[in-house]
């Protein structure tokens, strides 16, 4: 769906994006991954055409960005990190206005701007005034306008910043939501929100892809070790024998809890967490928790992006 | 053309909806009536015809300083406001969304302008008034409005910020209006250039006396057309920044 050959954008001497390659499959969720001012909102502008790449280029399905940006817009939504919304006008209208501008056709108009409306929950608000919702409602707004023409590629940029814990948890179901309908390709500054809505992750670091890869691959890739939490209810000698035999596990810390429960940390060498799990139940232990502790992979994010003064 | 009037539809109908909308217009139609009041119903008696002179040169006036707040927020705004983005993203070319603004704008401008139609009437009931005359000043007016709002439009495209885009504009016309006194003070050929370059006196004085003439209307087209492309490349050039 995206293929993007040595994309490069300058500023006077500062290389915003500086010949990146990367490519992103029908279908998939790509994050991208950066602190502020790594490059990921110039690079998905230059994607979504709003700037012309000072060299190389990309192309979104069969179009390229450089000689052919009027196909290339008509197959992409973009949000960016500010939506682009005309306060005076009405939920519904607005709607319509970027569905039309899309060029969806007057009759399919009303049942577009139904199904953008139903899949971003915004019913209760569709006639009022976008001036008058709060941020998180005109953020689902932003989602919609990107969405009303079915666009086989949806651009995000930084969907969840501003949101409170709430709008951020809605917001998180929405873009989950889109999977599978439409290829994600969205930027946060935010690891944890990547690693829990995308299938891969693009780490980007002073204008540059530093890495790229799923969680696992990307821990794999700098040596360092996933660690999974895991609570049960059972004895330890039973949980020790069960998990014991896993292929890729290399270490074990069982501690005892109240209630004949048990917690463990497993620090294993790939995901365990499907074996680990199917282990504790054919066992015949009370599996209560089993995530995914994201401590390493903060430390993996931090090892690839360098110390914060590397921030621009 | 279907987004170009899509964009226009919206425009219009923000503006009518804005107070920078309101505001112009009941200062514009107030100071109408005043000027017309001031200007063109004293100094004794006259004939219906050099009235209609002096509503359409007064008209002239608050029409171009109209067009300026008008046309400040046409793209300057959607920059500011980051409401760009959507247009830009969307698959419609820099000019028609360029045309979009542009109509939007004089829509409204036009429909200002039309709402004067009631001193003519007044001059008519106690007056003679030639309606060809009333037809041909207002021609002239819509003309130079066109004019102006793709002045404006330029401004607007240069500066991101609604009152450097009214500088900018506001320069532009002054600069152009006054060209007429550089056309008498130039040597000729120089002469000659400047008084057809200007915006207002050689070109809008026979659409005030109820006289077409094609090159008036040519000029005044030509001078939308440029500008209206000058801000078509302003907006290309930002994708480039």
């Amino acid at each position: 769906m995206i293929a993007a050959s040595h994309l490069t954008k300058s500023y006077a001497d500062c290389k915003a994006v500086n010949d990146v390659s990367f490519t992103v499959k029908q279908g998939e969720c790509v994050g991208l991954l950066g602190l502020n001012g790594a490059g990921k909102t110039t690079l998905l502008r230059m994607l979504a055409c709003l700037l012309a790449p000072t060299a190389g280029t990309a192309r979104i399905g069969e179009a390229d960005i450089s000689v052919d940006s009027i196909a290339v817009r008509g197959r992409i939504g973009f949000l960016p990190e500010e939506p682009p919304l005309y306060g005076e006008m009405r939920v519904r209208d607005f709607l319509a206005f970027a569905a039309r501008l899309r060029g969806v056709a007057k009759g399919d108009l009303a049942e577009r701007v139904d199904r953008a409306i139903s899949r971003c929950r915004l019913g209760d608000v569709e006639q009022q005034r976008i001036e008058t919702l709060s941020y998180g409602f005109k953020k689902r707004v932003g989602i919609a306008q990107a969405i009303v023409h079915q666009p086989p590629l949806v651009l995000l940029d930084e969907p969840i910043a501003g949101l409170d814990p709430a709008q951020i948890v809605e917001m998180r179901d929405l873009i989950r939501a889109l999977r599978g309908q439409h290829t994600l390709l969205l930027s946060s500054h935010i690891l944890h929100e990547i690693s829990q809505t995308c299938d891969r992750i693009l780490v980007m670091h002073r204008g540059q892809v530093a890495a790229q890869g799923t969680e696992e691959e990307l821990t794999g890739k700098l040596g360092s070790k996933l660690r999974i939490r895991l609570d049960a209810a059972g004895s330890r000698g039973a949980l020790e024998k069960a998990l014991g035999g896993l292929e890729g596990l290399e270490a074990i810390e069982i501690e005892a809890r109240p209630e004949d429960r048990l917690s463990a940390e497993l620090v294993c060498s790939r995901d365990l967490r499907r074996d680990a799990a199917r282990a504790v139940v054919e066992a015949g232990l009370g599996l209560e928790v089993l995530t995914l502790l994201r401590g390493d992979l903060e430390s993996v994010f931090l090892k690839l992006t360098g110390p914060r003064e590397a921030e621009s | 053309m279907s987004s170009t009037w899509l964009i226009a539809r919206r425009e219009l109908s923000a503006t009518l909806r804005s107070p920078l909308g309101f505001v112009v217009a009941a200062l514009v139609l107030a100071l109408d009536g005043l000027l017309f009041n001031l200007w063109a119903l004293t100094e004794g008696d006259k004939l219906s015809a050099e009235v209609l002179y002096q509503f359409f040169f007064v008209l002239s006036g608050t029409t171009m300083v109209a067009s300026v707040f008008i046309s400040m927020r046409l793209l300057a705004e959607e920059q500011q406001t980051g409401t760009a983005a959507l247009l830009l993203t969307s698959p419609v070319r820099d000019f028609q969304v360029v045309m979009g603004k542009f109509l939007g704008g004089f829509l409204f401008l036009a429909l200002l302008t039309l709402v004067t139609l009631y001193m003519p009437l007044m001059v008519w009931i106690v007056g003679k008034v030639s309606w060809g005359h009333v037809f041909a000043g207002y021609l002239g007016l819509l003309l130079l409005g066109a004019a102006s709002m793709a002045i404006g439009l330029f401004g607007s495209a240069v500066a991101r910020n609604q009152i450097v885009a009214a500088f900018v504009s506001g320069a532009l016309l002054v600069a152009l209006i006054l060209m007429w006194k550089l056309g008498q003070e130039a040597d000729r050929p120089l002469s000659g250039i400047f008084a057809y370059m200007a915006l207002h006196n050689l070109h809008y004085r026979s659409f005030m006396s109820g006289r077409i003439h094609l090159r008036d209307a040519v000029y005044y087209l030509s001078v939308c057309a440029f500008f209206l492309a000058a801000a078509t490349r302003m907006l290309e050039s930002r994708r480039w920044r």
